[in-house]
């Protein structure tokens, strides 16, 4: 299954400006905790980290646990310091992996 | 020939049938899920042996939800994010859930703004719990009561 990210940074930013960034990944988030009609447990399968890095420095990283909802969505802020690449990465259970950029012009 | 029962013995009976129910639907409620008991001892976990205060940080939830398999919510914490003064981490922790943990946050001073928005599963009406670290080492906390009226985790597939 190809994972659907979705990234919103501003295009363009003046220097020092706190700008805002929404991020959705789809997910279905299976808690580990439900069962199936014959009471077998249904194994977890998380996304477990998401790290957001700014021209190769990390800004912001969340850990997350089966509480978050489905199609997992994080909003932050980050500080447009110069011109370049956000890359957003999300790892999880089952060897899940997504990697997803937006460019950034700051000045 | 077998006599009628009497009423002693059938209030008898009726007790410790009903009192038999009662520890049986006890302990048909007692599934895994987090207890406030068992979400003081993840906060421990977190933050060690520091002093949590309330105040600095803001949770906001909707009072009311109607759906536990999403409700929005927004942590934000004063601070002037600056290099000596800033806000490290955001931890999240509910009180009924499966598992008291939801979720943490790491940010820092390129963080410029220390607000963060996302949806959690509510597996209770309960209180969510967020509690920040700052860069001096101290922790803040606020809590929120929400109250659910479909309740996430529990359907079967």
């Amino acid at each position: 299954m190809v994972a659907n990210a979705l990234v919103n940074v501003p295009a363009q930013a003046r220097p020092g400006e706190i700008i805002e960034i929404k991020t959705l990944i789809s997910h279905a988030m299976e808690t580990g905790y439900r069962r199936t009609q014959l009471g077998a447990l249904i194994p977890r399968d998380i996304v477990r980290q998401f790290v957001c890095a700014y021209n190769g420095t990390e800004v912001f990283r969340a850990e997350l646990h089966p509480a978050i909802a489905a199609n997992p969505f994080i909003a932050f802020s980050t500080i447009a310091t110069e011109s370049g690449t956000l890359t957003f990465h999300w790892t999880g259970d089952n060897g899940f992996s997504v990697t997803e950029s937006a460019a950034i012009v700051v000045g | 020939m077998e006599r009628p029962t009497s009423r002693r013995e059938f209030l008898l009976a009726a007790g410790g049938a009903a009192a038999g129910m009662g520890l049986v639907s006890i302990i048909a409620v007692e599934p895994a899920r987090a207890t406030p008991a068992t979400m003081q001892e993840a906060i421990r976990k977190t933050v060690g042996s520091a002093r949590v205060d309330a105040g600095r940080v803001k949770l906001e939830l909707p009072p009311l939800s109607e759906n536990g398999n999403a409700v929005p919510l927004t942590v934000s914490v004063e601070s002037p994010m600056s290099e000596a003064d800033h806000v490290k981490a955001i931890h999240l922790f509910t009180e009924k859930n499966p598992q008291p943990e939801v979720v943490t946050f790491r940010l820092g001073p390129r963080a410029g703004r220390a607000r963060v928005a996302t949806r959690i599963r509510l597996a209770d009406t309960q209180t969510v719990v967020a509690i920040c670290e700052l860069s001096d080492g101290s922790f803040w906390s606020d809590r929120a009561d929400v109250v659910v009226t479909l309740a996430a985790c529990i359907e079967e597939v």
